[in-house]
């Protein structure tokens, strides 16, 4: 997704990216999976906003293979959605970090919404089962856990000056 | 653009085609470590109750178990007779015996973050024989079957998933049906089942080893509901799988049904040499 080879402690970035795998994949009490939010996305969505010139699409689509294969859903799954939310978070960055917190959290719901999307096409694609708009309820936990991504990373950035 | 493109037609490929299984079978590995992670605090808690029980308990537990030693050993008893007494008939009507299945204890590591598929990931792979659409059981029934089988771990769609079906029979009477999965974890429906069937609520399924996938005779569910609707073409029956498909942690992955030819038939021949051996084998307890 970001270019880590250039910067200043880029690499906190692929940290917090393999930490964000592990709790996507934690196991979870069946009726508790529908509200995991999107660690991956959220983590990827506030890296493109934040360093919009070195993010390459390239290394998203290629992180969004590697969930698929740690999910095991089919390939392209993940990567789709996740090129996807990247691209619209890169034409938009310029308007969007001007916005308030909450604001934020509202186009992260519509994000994370149009990457559940995608993902349950292919899902019911594959032969899977289709729910009512349940699906829509990560993109609901991921807005509501966006103060606490911005906030965290925000220390995050400025005490490690990651640029 | 592009990438969505690319996304999009490899998604295609990946679904319609098993061009990209090679492929997934040598990347699944990048999936073992996570797993591996998310199941340490488990596998710590296990460690720390392993280490810190006291010698009362330990004497309780020990006492629990002998008793319960006793009572499956009465049982084996008279499974041995039994066994001894199938072989005999068997070998009366001219028909095989039937192989005793192997099998190997496997442990729990994951299971799938989407909460419409039902599938677990298990600590065992390739490198222990592990095959794709090997079966998978635990100690009360038959739980699934092996979907992706990695160097060092493998996936397993368990007989819920809304994409699994499974031949199964009535074991009171072998009435036939084909039990699909409904998505719901304590939930699998009987699929065309004319209104006329005789099959009642309590009755248990157990998998007819019909399409070469799942071995003969495992339970694999009880009926919970019959409904017979006149209006319908098939009634609606409701059965709750045997295995504690979201309780289990140790599951036995079953060799044997799927043995190569060559070797189905060196079984064969070898029964056909030492027939008292095998008599002999039936009689004793499977050590693993």
């Amino acid at each position: 997704m970001i270019d880590i080879t250039g910067g200043h402690n880029r690499w906190m970035i692929l940290i917090a990216l393999l930490f964000a795998m592990v709790l996507a994949v934690y196991p979870l009490p069946l009726d508790w999976r529908w509200w995991r939010p999107e660690f991956v996305l959220l983590v990827v969505i506030y890296w493109v906003f934040t360093l919009p010139d070195y993010t390459s699409l390239t290394l998203v689509w290629v992180l969004g293979l590697i969930q698929d294969l740690v999910e095991g859903t089919p390939l392209g799954q993940h990567a789709l959605g996740m090129v996807i939310v990247a691209y619209i978070c890169l034409q938009s960055y310029r308007r969007v970090s001007n916005y308030a917190l909450w604001q934020q959290a509202c186009w992260v719901f519509l994000l994370v919404g149009i990457s559940q999307l995608t993902n349950n096409w292919v899902h019911s694609m594959a032969g899977g089962q289709v729910s009512g708009l349940q699906f829509l309820f990560p993109a609901l936990t991921s807005a509501l856990l966006w103060p606490v991504i911005h906030i965290g990373f925000g220390w995050l950035r400025h005490h490690y000056r990651i640029s | 653009m592009f990438f969505s493109v690319a996304a999009v037609g490899l998604i295609l490929v990946s679904l319609y085609t098993d061009w990209l299984a090679p492929v997934r079978a040598q990347l699944g590995a990048v999936a073992t470590p996570f797993y591996w992670i998310t199941d340490l605090p488990a596998r710590i808690g296990d460690w720390g109750e392993e280490t810190f029980t006291s010698r009362d308990e330990l004497r309780e537990e020990n006492e629990a178990l002998k008793s319960e030693l006793l009572i499956l050993q009465r049982k084996l008893q008279q499974m041995a007779a039994l066994a001894a007494e199938n072989v005999r008939l068997r070998r009366l009507l001219g028909s095989s015996d039937m192989l005793q299945d192997n099998v190997l204890v496997a442990e729990l590591v994951g299971v799938s973050p989407n909460p419409l598929s039902h599938s677990v990931v298990i600590n065992k792979g390739r490198d222990d024989g592990v095959y794709e659409g090997q079966p998978v059981l635990d100690a009360f029934g038959l739980m699934g079957q092996v979907v992706e089988a990695n160097p060092s771990s493998s996936r397993v769609l368990l007989i819920t998933d809304a994409s699994h079906a499974l031949p199964v029979q009535v074991n009171r009477n072998g009435v036939r049906a084909v039990a699909e999965g409904t998505g719901q974890i304590n939930r699998l429906r009987l699929r065309h089942v004319s209104n006329t069937t005789d099959i009642r609520e309590g009755d248990l399924l157990v998998s007819s080893g019909l399409g070469d996938r799942f071995p003969v005779g495992y339970p694999v569910a009880k009926v919970q509901q019959v409904v017979r609707d006149p209006g319908q073409s098939f009634s609606t029956v409701v059965a709750q799988p045997m295995a504690r498909l979201d309780r289990s942690r140790h599951l036995l992955l079953v060799f044997g049904q799927g043995m190569r030819p060559e070797e189905l038939e060196q079984a064969r021949q070898q029964e056909a040499q030492e027939p008292d051996l095998q008599e002999r084998e039936a009689l004793e307890p499977e050590d693993d």
